[in-house]
């Protein structure tokens, strides 16, 4: 006789999916990227990475403890966000700054509000920008790609936007060299077919949705055909395809409606194109993200879906 | 207006890839011998209860009628086995609510009831009378009493019945094997409800993981001897939880939404499951009411899955001995698939009307993990057949903010589980709907 039975609410069954497998495929997709980083910028880009990842968790795990909640490193979340960091600073920063930046990605902007899903604007990216506060020079001083296999220490250069915006020294890479990723940049953002490798992998493995990462690219592809710039360089340049394929689609702070994210991704676009082309600064992505980021509420209350079978709203 | 038939199913939102294991689809089903004892309760179907009409003592025969209720929403009992009335029991029914049961000493004969007589049915009048006396109620798993459905409301006109055999719930595969067994009588049931009701065309929905069953019901029902206007198809789905679903199943078919809290009647339909369908023809031909039931066994602790014709409060236990018993010690139980179905606190319950599936699930299967936080990935949304955000509702639901429910539309939430299913962080979504709609439901009275 059977009688020591589990009892609960359908449903009984359950896709097997869970936030550790997707954090997995993430952390697969931009694999790429890794490996593009310490070609181009050597060993020290992993050691950087590692100070990341080590930082973001180590974050995680005591900021948990003293907050006497369970521990959620098993997410592997912190990783993610570990990585994405060093993919968002030059090779030349210090190393303590990094850490820096990862306690404040994962302690102050992720852990305080609430943990995973709770934070309202992207960790990394805020921790970026924090950097950048704090680091003006560490973190806007680029390394030339190779300089490693050089005898010479100070190979330093501009930035393709940088020299684009204020005329700075520096021999503009040609496209194709800024599409494999030989040019001054950050990290993980230079090898464009590295990033986008990644991309498709998570649009195959369900992991995103195409949605972001095409309609913010698309919209700033066609500002700068408007404003009759060269469509080709501001893909490609700046953080713009690291930024739309990895930081944009951020499950906790980007829409979770269908045309949130258009809505989202559009505006994105549009605020990054606006810094690069009016801005003081060279590059616009970290702020357009974090700017949108902070509209998802209202977005998400304004695109919900008709529900089936209510009768449309009268115009 | 000319209705069409759709060459391929109209598009449906969201939905899940579930497993289909259906590993009883190709098993001839087997008829189970007569139980010792059954045990039937006075509510095996959606509506007021019924009250016997027979005392303990009283001798029953099979298809003896032995409980009714006058309220129109409701469906009489009839006896399934031959034997004694032996006592009259509380018991308690799968969802937690205790009701009365006559309880029948079998005498092993199945003698059939003298006064069964093949109900006289030439109009729709007629038909809506004998579903009541059949006992039927909705053999899909809900219960509702199949009178209620087939009396069509004054000044509304259905042009389509959709017969249901989507059968999307994993496992299950009771319809599957009725639509093979028993074809003819599903195609016999199909043109006398259209003929009767007047129904313009008829749509036989299959979803596509049974493509022996679509051969099998084209196979008659292309016959131009029996359907020479051509007014009955087969309409092969896409096989994606849930399109057995009756609003995404209406709007597979025939590409109408049914308004939230209205009915198929609405937009001119009407769904009926296959086994009901073909449990009317044989009625009307035999007169033998609703006293067996074709149930599912299947579940990762059944020794021999397979489907299993028993009669009608068999307990539970006594059906899975006569497959072969259990393979390992169960966990949980089920009552129904795994993603509606209600799990059973014992295998001493008996085998009610609507069922067609009983699971039983060894520890790694009954297992589910420990809900994590909302990653906010938007799978509930993207998966919700109905449009709903069942992220927002479950967060509006532990906060109890009905005006914010009921903003949200949590009213039209099916329960449907797709968005638990897709959770990646295991989130209890439409447990938490179903207690805002108690709370919607109880804030409406006040």
């Amino acid at each position: 006789m059977a009688d020591k039975l589990i009892v609960s609410s359908s449903p009984h069954f359950r896709s097997g999916i869970t936030t550790r497998k997707i954090m997995l495929d993430v952390i697969a997709a931009l694999f790429p990227s890794v490996i593009a980083a310490v070609i181009l910028f050597g060993p020290q880009a992993l050691f950087l990475i590692a100070v990341s990842v080590f930082t973001c968790v180590a974050s995680e795990y005591i900021s948990r403890r003293i907050m006497k909640r369970e521990n959620t490193i098993g997410d592997l979340s912190a990783v993610v966000t570990g990585i994405l960091l060093a993919f968002n600073v030059p090779v030349g920063i210090n190393p303590f700054a990094l850490a820096f930046g990862g306690v404040a990605a994962i302690v102050v902007v992720k852990q305080m509000f609430g943990g995973i899903g709770q934070n309202f604007v992207n960790p990394a990216l805020t921790a970026r920008i924090i950097l950048m506060s704090s680091f003006p020079s560490q973190m806007s001083t680029w390394a030339v790609p190779f300089y490693y296999l050089h005898q010479t220490d100070a190979m330093t250069t501009a930035s393709p936007l940088n020299i684009l915006k204020t005329g700075a020294d520096g021999t503009m890479p040609t496209l194709l060299n800024m599409f494999v990723g030989v040019r001054a940049g950050c990290l993980g953002e230079t090898c464009s077919v590295a990033l986008i490798l990644g991309g498709v992998y998570l649009v195959l493995r369900k992991v995103i949705s195409p949605v972001i990462p095409v309609c913010y690219v698309g919209t700033a592809a066609l500002i700068s055909l408007i404003a009759g710039r060269n469509v080709a360089f501001d893909v490609l340049a700046g953080g713009l395809l690291l930024g739309a394929i990895f930081m944009a689609t951020d499950y906790a702070t980007s829409p979770i409606t269908f045309r949130g994210k258009i809505v989202y991704a559009v505006g994105a676009g549009i605020i990054t194109m606006l810094i690069r082309i009016y801005g003081a600064l060279p590059e616009g992505v970290s702020f357009s993200i974090i700017l949108m980021n902070i509209m998802v509420p209202h977005i998400e209350r304004l695109t919900r879906p008709r529900a089936f079978g209510k009768e449309r709203a009268k115009q | 207006m000319e209705l069409n038939f759709p060459a391929v199913p109209f598009r449906t939102h969201g939905g899940a890839d579930v497993p289909h294991k259906k590993n009883t689809a190709h098993i001839e089903s087997a008829v189970m011998p007569p139980p010792a004892q059954v045990v039937l309760p006075m509510q095996q179907h959606v509506g007021a209860p019924c009250a016997p009409l027979v005392k303990v003592g009283d001798a029953v025969a099979v298809g003896q009628k032995i409980a009714d209720s006058k309220a129109f929403v409701s469906a009489p009992i009839h006896a399934s086995v031959s034997g004694k009335v032996s006592a009259v029991r509380k018991v308690m029914l799968p969802g937690g609510q205790y009701t009365d049961a006559l309880v029948i000493d079998s005498d092993g004969q199945m003698t059939p009831f003298s006064g069964i007589r093949p109900p006289v049915v030439e109009t729709a009048e007629d038909l809506v009378a004998a579903a009541r006396e059949s006992g039927l109620v909705g053999l899909g798993g809900a219960g509702f009493p199949a009178h209620v459905k087939l009396k069509i409301p004054e000044g509304k006109h259905i042009d389509t019945l959709i017969v249901n055999v989507a059968e999307c719930e994993p496992y299950i595969t009771a319809d599957h094997r009725e639509a093979l067994e028993d074809s003819w009588a599903v195609l016999s049931g199909v043109y006398m409800i259209r003929d009767l009701l007047h129904v313009d065309r008829v749509i036989i929905a299959v979803e596509n993981n049974k493509p022996d069953v679509i051969a099998e019901l084209k196979k008659i029902a292309d016959n131009p001897e029996r359907d020479p206007e051509d007014r009955v198809r087969v309409l092969a789905l896409r096989a994606r939880y849930p399109q057995g679903a009756e609003k995404v199943l209406v709007k597979a078919c025939t590409d109408r939404e049914i308004p939230i809290g209205k009915l198929p009647a609405d937009v001119g339909c009407l769904v009926m499951n296959v086994t009901s369908v073909a449990f009317l023809a044989k009625y009307i031909k035999t007169g033998v009411p609703l006293v067996n039931k074709r149930v599912t066994i299947d579940g990762s602790a059944i020794a021999n899955p397979q489907n299993v014709i028993d009669p009608i409060g068999t307990k539970i236990a006594d059906v899975i001995a006569f497959t072969g018993g259990y393979k390992t010690e169960p966990k949980k139980m089920l009552m129904g698939g795994p993603m509606m179905g209600l799990a059973l606190a014992s295998d001493q319950l008996p085998i009610l009307k609507q069922n067609n599936g009983i699971l039983a699930f060894d520890e790694a299967e009954a297992r589910l993990d420990e809900p994590t936080a909302c990653i906010r990935c938007g799978r509930c949304v993207s998966g919700c057949p109905m449009q709903l955000i069942p992220t927002q509702l479950e967060q509006f639901s532990n906060a109890k903010n009905v005006p914010k429910l009921i903003e949200y539309d949590v009213m039209d939430c099916m329960e449907c589980g797709t968005c638990v299913f897709n959770c990646p962080a295991g989130r209890p979504l439409v447990q938490a709907i179903r207690l805002g709609k108690a709370m919607v439901k109880a804030g409406g009275k006040k």
